[in-house]
């Protein structure tokens, strides 16, 4: 019964109370540094988390999140945690480390704590539930921002690659005097075909041009929407007095427009981008020759 | 807004200078049918570089004026249509398929050279 009320009252007042608990927890885990840490580390490379990493490092990681963890304890203040789970995450995710890595070792240090307070205090009911009390919060939020600086810092790289692909993605050439090249490569997504022909057609006001070879073997396969797009931008082209050829089309992709029934009258596809470029400078009037060279 | 319709060698040229009323665009195709009698020209070009909006009927009276002056011996062409009016009005299903379109005057005339004498006067230059 004495357990329940301290527990209850520590409840009442849990902003303030933990203190003295937590100041006794933080000296039991500085004393028991080594021993715990190495329990942790075997219970890590028991699970077999993070097999990317080499076991001095882990070992090395381990330390710093040991010490950061029983800094958290004592201060109460996440922040520097928070710093240094992002640094942690900025270095171990391009190494494929998984989320589920990350949460479980915050677990697995947790219950190894949790152990050994478990062990330490097991002849004194109350004074152990108490000092769980200060424990378990603490180590809840430790978990808590451990595994949110990690997924954050993931979305920060997704969102990061994605900028880098759409900047990537679209280069309008020129090739010849009033003829550009539209080479796409990957999946096209509406959007993606919108900001293409948007740099299209800025394109062709920009470079005056007159025909536009849009290569497209780079791309596996497009759905109705995007075909849609495509033919729109042939017409957007045209009225700004442009030719656009394209090039490139994939068996899946020729099935696609066939099915969904585009007018091919106005569209001018040829085989290759060698063709289409042939093509396109015998319609600028370009011709090729090959220079024979004078041999002795 | 009157539109000015300026007379070049064997073809007309009509700038548009601004927004145009439904009454302005009228006005602008039977004065264009008119004129191209008179100057017996062989070639129209429309220039609607400034026009930032190209809506439906302004599209349908374009188009009779290419097919009128057709019927009066002249070829049309379209010129200066921006970026961003070809992508709504492709978005809106106006293409003018049948109509000739350039990038601006200059191509425009140079479309009108190979059109109407099968060579280019002006040159790519």
């Amino acid at each position: 019964m004495g357990g329940r009320s301290s527990r209850q009252q520590s409840r009442k007042q849990s902003s303030d109370v933990p203190a003295a608990s937590l100041s006794e927890l933080v000296v039991h885990l500085r004393e028991n540094r080594t021993q715990l840490r190495e329990e942790w580390v075997r219970r890590i490379t028991e699970a077999q988390l993070l097999t990317a990493m080499s076991s001095d490092e882990i070992f090395a990681e381990a330390t710093s999140v040991f010490d950061n963890y029983v800094e958290v304890l004592e201060s109460g203040s996440v922040e520097a945690l928070q710093a240094y789970a992002r640094n942690l995450s900025e270095r171990i995710i391009p190494r494929g480390v998984e989320t589920h890595e990350v949460v479980g070792i915050v677990l697995l240090l947790r219950d190894v704590l949790a152990r050994s307070l478990f062990a330490k205090y097991q002849g004194d009911f109350a004074l152990l539930n108490h000092v769980l009390d200060a424990y378990e919060p603490a180590a809840n939020r430790i978990a808590n921002t451990v595994a949110s600086s990690f997924v954050q810092e993931r979305e920060r790289i997704i969102r990061q690659q994605q900028e880098a692909i759409r900047e990537l993605s679209t280069p309008v050439l020129q090739v010849r005097e009033r003829l550009l090249i539209l080479p796409i490569i990957g999946l096209i997504d509406p959007q993606r075909a919108r900001q293409l022909t948007e740099q299209l057609l800025q394109g062709i006001r920009s470079n005056r041009a007159k025909v536009v070879v849009m290569d497209i073997t780079g791309v596996p396969s497009i759905d109705a929407n995007v075909a849609n797009y495509l033919v729109q931008t042939v017409d957007a082209a045209r009225l700004m007095g442009a030719t656009l050829i394209v090039t490139g089309l994939s068996p899946e992709i020729a099935q696609t427009l066939v099915v969904i029934g585009v007018d091919l009258g106005k569209m001018e596809t040829v085989g290759d981008l060698q063709g289409g470029i042939e093509k396109a400078e015998r319609m600028l009037g370009y011709k090729v020759v090959l220079v024979e060279e004078d041999r002795p | 807004m009157q539109v000015p319709i300026l007379k070049q060698g064997d073809y007309l040229i009509a700038t548009i200078q601004s927004a145009l009323t439904d009454a302005d665009l009228l006005q602008l195709r039977d004065e264009l049918a008119a004129r191209v009698g008179q100057h017996r020209s062989l070639g129209v070009v429309v220039d609607v570089t400034v026009l930032d909006v190209i809506d439906s009927f302004s599209v349908r009276t374009l188009r009779a004026v290419v097919h009128m002056l057709k019927l009066r011996g002249a070829e049309t062409v379209i010129a200066g249509i921006q970026p961003e009016v070809a992508f709504a009005m492709v978005q809106l299903g106006v293409t003018l398929e049948s109509e000739a379109t350039a990038l601006d005057l200059e191509e425009g005339l140079i479309y009108l050279d190979q059109k109407t004498k099968g060579s280019s006067r002006h040159g790519r230059r």
